[in-house]
């Protein structure tokens, strides 16, 4: 008797009307493609995107070279050189590589700054066009910062207190 | 030849085929569009939405981009065959549009033997995927052949018993004539839809399978073999088995209003309901216009089949039901259940 029945709901194609009329009421859904570079999704305050180092409100840069970050980030992707300043002799970095290949923007680097120095903004559209561009230096770097300071403090104040 | 006798005789005939041709190609292009747009809202997306308005000009710029690009023949490749093989699966598709009635009167050729005339021309589409998975000399494009040319064989079966039931009660092979048998008082009842109904969906699943769409594109199967038997062809020659494609889809689309839901009748004739009884193209039109569509909705709905489910379905279940109902349309012939025409 099962297989009886079975076999004439194969035969009446019933499932298959069943699933026409579930995409029947998926096509008059409402959609939810986003026209993308016309309109993007909201991002958080917390988004971990390209990498920037950030200054002192009097232009002193904040790294001190102490290699935390490149201590803890776990892809390799920091590589950092240190001197004594010519100037006033502090130690600073000479030299603050990032490789954007290696980096899987897990956030360590930020977590472990004492300083505030290294930070992930929220961009997250950029590309490259020559092989070596991938590894952004501590000018590239300093010049992010410089140029996004005003949202990089509005998203860390903004999350301050939870934290 | 008459032909150079009276070029007007044959200026007219080439002008009457352009009037069928270029229009064909236009709805060819603008079904791709309507295809994207339908199984995007079927996913939930939107579908081309940027080239020119509702992203009409799609398909043309995809056209654009397809006949700019270079044909790359396969090292081993046998060439005559590989350059024959999309023409003689472009040209019958284009052809058969020769005995397609649009209305009362308005046919290229009105041919007494039109259903012949459909079923010879579909049959010699199959050959272009054949000898274009053959002379591919891949692997790939040879199974898909073989796979497309054991799922015609099956389903030519079903499709023509279902024209011969359609034959027994029309009696008659000219598609104008099938439709006029399917005039009549009682409105969308008196066509052989009803009557022939288990044959009406044995010929609209058999037709999906004739065209390889889904869910039996197993000939193109790209997750299993890429993209079957047109693997090694770019450029213009995809192209034309991509137009091909798309014509027999719409060819699908007339034949099946056209032999069971009344061609260019009205679903409301003899109700005198004013012009909405009245016959006229538009209902074609219409009728063609939600088949074509179905199609879609099929591809968006279904996944594709095994490729035995395929044989068991075309040799197990369609053919005993078309020999059954061939058996019952001769009973309903013979003790006059179905009249034909008015």
């Amino acid at each position: 008797m099962k297989r009886i029945v079975e076999y004439l709901k194969s035969l009446l194609l019933l499932e298959l009307a069943a699933g026409l009329w579930l995409t029947l009421k998926y096509m008059f859904k409402p959609k939810f493609t986003m026209y993308f570079p016309m309109e993007t999704i909201p991002r958080s305050v917390r988004f971990r995107g390209l990498h920037a180092l950030r200054r002192y409100p009097n232009g002193e840069e904040r790294c001190i070279a102490c290699k935390l970050c490149e201590a803890v980030c776990p892809a390799l992707a920091i590589t950092i050189d240190s001197a004594p300043r010519a100037s006033d002799g502090q130690r600073r970095t000479t030299r603050y590589d990032i490789d954007l290949f290696k980096c899987i923007y897990c956030g360590f680097c930020e977590e472990s700054c004492p300083v505030d120095s290294i930070v992930l903004t929220d961009i997250l559209e950029y590309h490259m066009e020559r092989r070596g561009e991938n590894i952004i230096t501590k000018p590239q770097l300093l010049a992010m910062g410089d140029r996004f300071e005003k949202s990089i403090a509005a998203n860390r104040a903004q999350d301050a207190a939870y934290r | 030849m008459s032909m150079s006798s009276d070029p007007m005789i044959f200026l007219w005939a080439l002008a009457k085929i352009l009037v069928i041709a270029v229009p064909l190609i236009i709805a060819v292009a603008m079904y791709v569009w309507w295809e994207r747009k339908v199984i995007g809202w079927m996913h939930v997306r939107i579908g081309p939405n940027k080239i020119g308005p509702f992203g009409l000009l799609q398909a043309f710029a995809d056209v654009t981009k397809l006949l700019i690009k270079e044909i790359i023949i396969p090292t081993n490749a046998n060439r005559f065959l590989y350059f024959t093989a999309p023409l003689l699966s472009v040209i019958p598709a284009l052809a058969v549009w020769a005995i397609i009635p649009f209305d009362n009167g308005v046919v290229l050729s009105n041919a007494n033997a039109g259903v012949l005339f459909l079923l010879a021309m579909t049959s010699l589409g199959v050959y272009g995927i054949i000898l274009a998975g053959w002379a591919s000399n891949s692997r790939y494009a040879l199974l898909g052949a073989m796979r497309s040319a054991a799922q015609m064989i099956s389903y030519e079966i079903c499709i023509g018993m279902a024209l011969v039931c359609v034959l027994i009660l029309a009696g008659s092979l000219n598609f104008t004539a099938i439709v006029e048998a399917q005039a009549g008082s009682k409105g969308l009842f008196d066509w052989f839809w009803l009557p022939l109904l288990p044959m009406f969906f044995v010929f609209y699943i058999s037709g999906v399978a004739e065209t390889n769409r889904l869910p039996f594109d197993v000939a193109e199967g790209e997750s299993e073999i890429v993209a079957g038997f047109h693997v090694e062809y770019s450029g213009s020659a995809f192209a034309l088995f991509f137009l091909a494609e798309y014509a027999n889809m719409i060819l699908l689309s007339f034949i099946a209003p056209i032999l069971f839901m009344g061609g260019w009748l009205s679903p409301f004739q003899g109700w005198h309901l004013g012009w909405l009884s009245a016959p006229g193209w538009w209902w074609l039109i219409l009728k063609f216009f939600v088949f074509a569509t179905s199609l879609l909705w099929l591809r968006a709905t279904f996944p594709r089949y095994r490729y035995d489910q395929i044989m068991r379905l075309g040799w197990k279940v369609f053919i005993p039901i078309s020999i059954a109902w061939i058996f019952v349309a001769g009973l309903f012939k013979y003790f006059n259940v179905v009249t034909a025409g008015h």
